[in-house]
């Protein structure tokens, strides 16, 4: 008897201690060694599954700006912090991210970058909201997600009601398609990117003849693109990913499709040139943003992430920005505290990679370039370039 | 009518491809009941080592084009054969008593650490399959089919001839069926199971690893995580011509494709635009419901007395 009471007392002292030091390692922040702040930030992209060259992209652009934001030696508030990137893999799925998204709260980051697609950025983008820590994401384009009024959520890339706007006037006006297909991948980013495209041809007086759907699995579409060959398009529009409009574009081939093939940012990367080869000639694909080389810091930057990465794939410099865009904000603040730097973020302007960057009272980035681009001789070449306006200075 | 028929080669090319793997499923489960859910993973494999070898050996220039893709798809085949055998031997052998879901999770498990080795070989990223056969479109009556579709339907069918042949008219076939009837009694008639499933896996795993390769070179790329989709659909084939038939694999492949094929083409006319070809899968596992509702077993049933 007296021994169970024992065992009792013993483990409610255990379990005590645990809970003590658990508060304690929550309250109490933690230092390195020679004393510096450990400000730990949050990326989250798909490291796994077919999208994960993309999301490597991501956390290397994000890890780049932390290891000189490190090397370079930040002080917030007269203490010298050392930032730490915490990356999760949220596989490019909603439910995983919003899983993740609550790790990396629990784990106490002080901001996240991220998500890579759309649709795990908004699911995501609630639970941020609702730990008050900012949310800058490199590339998520989905109207949505800075739609829902969460002060939390911001990102450096355009978002796709002008991508969509630009691509479906182009289409219509510049490259003489009266009659056009549209075909999207269900995904937050594809759907909302077709619908903004939709919108644009029937404004700009083109006939919409299809509108198919996929998902963003699958590798075949020939029963799709044969239901559209019977339609007799002038241009194919396709909102997803390079994994699916690479063997998208060679499958139009095989089946004598002959309508002109068009795709949002998720198509214009290196990565779609390889998967299609000879099916890539003569595609045309628009991406938020200038072009690389068009960039204020573009060559610098590919310079430092060649040497350390190997290629860009395609949102990497969006990523590097996103995490300047943050310490920014602390320094502006002098603070790690997500409440006290939120309130400075719509406030920033600097020199980014990808142009001057600031944000609008939504969280959008501000000014905003579209280039579209058309594969010549297995290279992405530049079209044309549409701003939609400057920067205002503050 | 050219768009019916084009949807028709459409659905014959991915049924052929679905055919070929769904043999392995049914092999397997028909003669240790054991649903083999690695298999897809095979098929990844298949395509990766064919690519792998020809990314190797065609930059050197001295290996005439010919040799190198007979040296590709050989050691593919040849890997994937390796793979099977240690498969069963690994995984499947020491739990041949255990309870059948035991075995299941196994096979799960056995998925999982092929799709994560691949993805340490090979890779997050797609990897393209060279472009070494060059495509050639023949048109017939307004529907286009390609010489690379030619290859793999005609290729795929003389495989399935193979394999009646061999489960009919072989010393191995006859094994293979007694021992699907009863282990104990082909062993106590001179027939050695052990060898006999091995066997069962090893020519599951040649037919897998030639529908990966079909896969990855008709669609241009191969992927780590591949497999899962194509072992999936490939499984609800082998279900719905009624598991553990061989027949009823083939005809459970090709007939998927064609209806994922019409389905995704005309569900969207048919319905008058309510339903789009978003339900493309939906339609083909409703038709798979469908047919398990009325005839459980399958369309040619399971066969037991006969399966192989």
């Amino acid at each position: 008897m007296y021994s169970k009471y024992l065992n009792h007392a013993l483990m409610a002292v255990l379990i005590t201690a645990a809970v003590l030091t658990a508060c304690g390692k929550k309250n109490e922040a933690a230092k390195t060694a020679s004393g510096e702040l450990i400000v730990k930030i949050g990326q989250v992209s798909p490291l796994t599954g077919p999208q994960s060259h993309l999301g490597k992209d991501n956390d290397n652009g994000a890890r780049l700006a932390i290891d000189e934001a490190n090397a370079r030696g930040v002080t917030l508030g007269g203490q010298k912090v050392k930032f730490v990137l915490l990356s999760e893999d949220d596989q490019a799925d909603p439910k995983t991210a919003t899983i993740v998204a609550q790790k990396l709260v629990d784990a106490g980051v002080k901001g996240v970058v991220g998500h890579l697609n759309s649709g795990a950025s908004i699911p995501a983008s609630k639970i941020y909201f609702d730990a008050g820590i900012p949310q800058i994401s490199p590339s998520a384009t989905a109207i949505k997600y800075t739609d829902q009024g969460f002060k939390t959520a911001f990102r450096t890339m355009t978002n796709d009601r002008q991508q969509g706007r630009v691509v479906g006037e182009f289409m219509v006006k510049k490259m003489g398609g009266k009659r056009v297909a549209i075909i999207d991948d269900r995904t937050a980013y594809g759907q909302g990117l077709a619908d903004e495209v939709e919108k644009a041809v029937k404004a700009s007086g083109g006939e919409l003849v299809a509108r198919e759907y996929t998902s963003d699995k699958v590798m075949d579409f020939s029963a799709i693109l044969t239901s559209i060959k019977g339609k007799n398009p002038d241009v194919l529009f396709f909102g997803g990913m390079d994994p699916q409009g690479a063997p998208m574009a060679k499958q139009m081939r095989s089946l004598g499709l002959k309508a002109r093939f068009l795709g949002g940012d998720g198509l214009q990367t290196p990565e779609f040139l390889k998967l299609a080869s000879a099916a890539a000639e003569g595609v045309t694909a628009s991406s938020p943003g200038l072009p690389i080389d068009g960039m204020p810091g573009g060559k610098v930057f590919r310079e430092k992430f060649n040497a350390k990465y190997g290629v860009i794939q395609n949102y990497a410099p969006y990523a590097y920005d996103a995490v300047t865009a943050m310490i920014t904000a602390m320094e502006k603040a002098g603070s790690a505290e997500p409440a006290k730097y939120l309130v400075e973020l719509p406030n920033i302007r600097f020199a980014g990679v990808t142009g001057e960057i600031g944000f609008d009272t939504k969280g959008d980035v501000l000014g905003g370039a579209i280039t579209l681009y058309r594969v010549k001789a297995g290279k992405w070449e530049v079209v044309e370039t549409v701003v939609s306006g400057s920067v205002p200075k503050k | 009518m050219d768009i019916f028929l084009q949807q028709i080669v459409n659905g014959l090319v991915l049924g052929s491809i679905y055919a070929l793997i769904a043999l392995g499923y049914t092999m397997v489960y028909g003669i240790l009941e054991l649903i083999n859910f690695a298999h897809g993973e095979v098929t990844m494999i298949g395509g990766m080592v064919c690519i792998a070898i020809l990314q190797a050996l065609l930059p050197a220039g001295s290996v005439p084009l010919l040799v190198a893709l007979a040296l590709g798809v050989g050691g593919a085949i040849l890997v994937c054969m390796l793979l099977g055998l240690a498969i069963e031997r690994v995984a499947y052998r020491p739990l041949r008593r255990a309870p059948r879901l035991t075995a299941l999770i196994t096979a799960i498990g056995v998925s999982i650490v092929l799709q994560n080795t691949a993805m340490l070989i090979w890779g997050k990223q797609y990897v393209s399959f060279p472009d070494v056969i060059e495509i050639k479109r023949y048109e017939f009556v307004g529907a286009h089919i390609t010489n690379l579709q030619i290859t793999i339907v005609l290729l795929a069918l003389l495989l399935m001839l193979a394999l009646l042949v061999l489960v009919y008219r072989t010393r191995l076939g006859r094994a293979m069926r007694a021992t699907a009837q009863s282990p104990d009694l082909a062993a106590l008639m001179g027939v050695n199971p052990n060898s006999v499933i091995a066997a069962t896996f090893i020519i599951g795993a040649a037919l897998a690893a030639v529908a990966g390769i079909m896969v990855s070179a008709y669609y241009g790329l191969a992927h780590y995580y591949m497999g899962f989709l194509l072992g999936l659909k490939a499984f609800s084939a082998a279900v719905l011509g009624g598991i553990g038939n061989v027949a009823g694999a083939m005809l459970g492949g090709i007939l998927l494709g064609l209806v994922e094929s019409l389905g995704a083409g005309y569900i969207g006319p048919l319905t008058g635009g309510f339903l789009g070809s978003n339900y493309q899968d939906v339609f083909a596992f409703f038709v798979l419901i469908l047919v398990l509702v009325f005839r459980p077993s399958g369309l040619l049933g399971e066969r037991v007395g006969e399966r192989a």
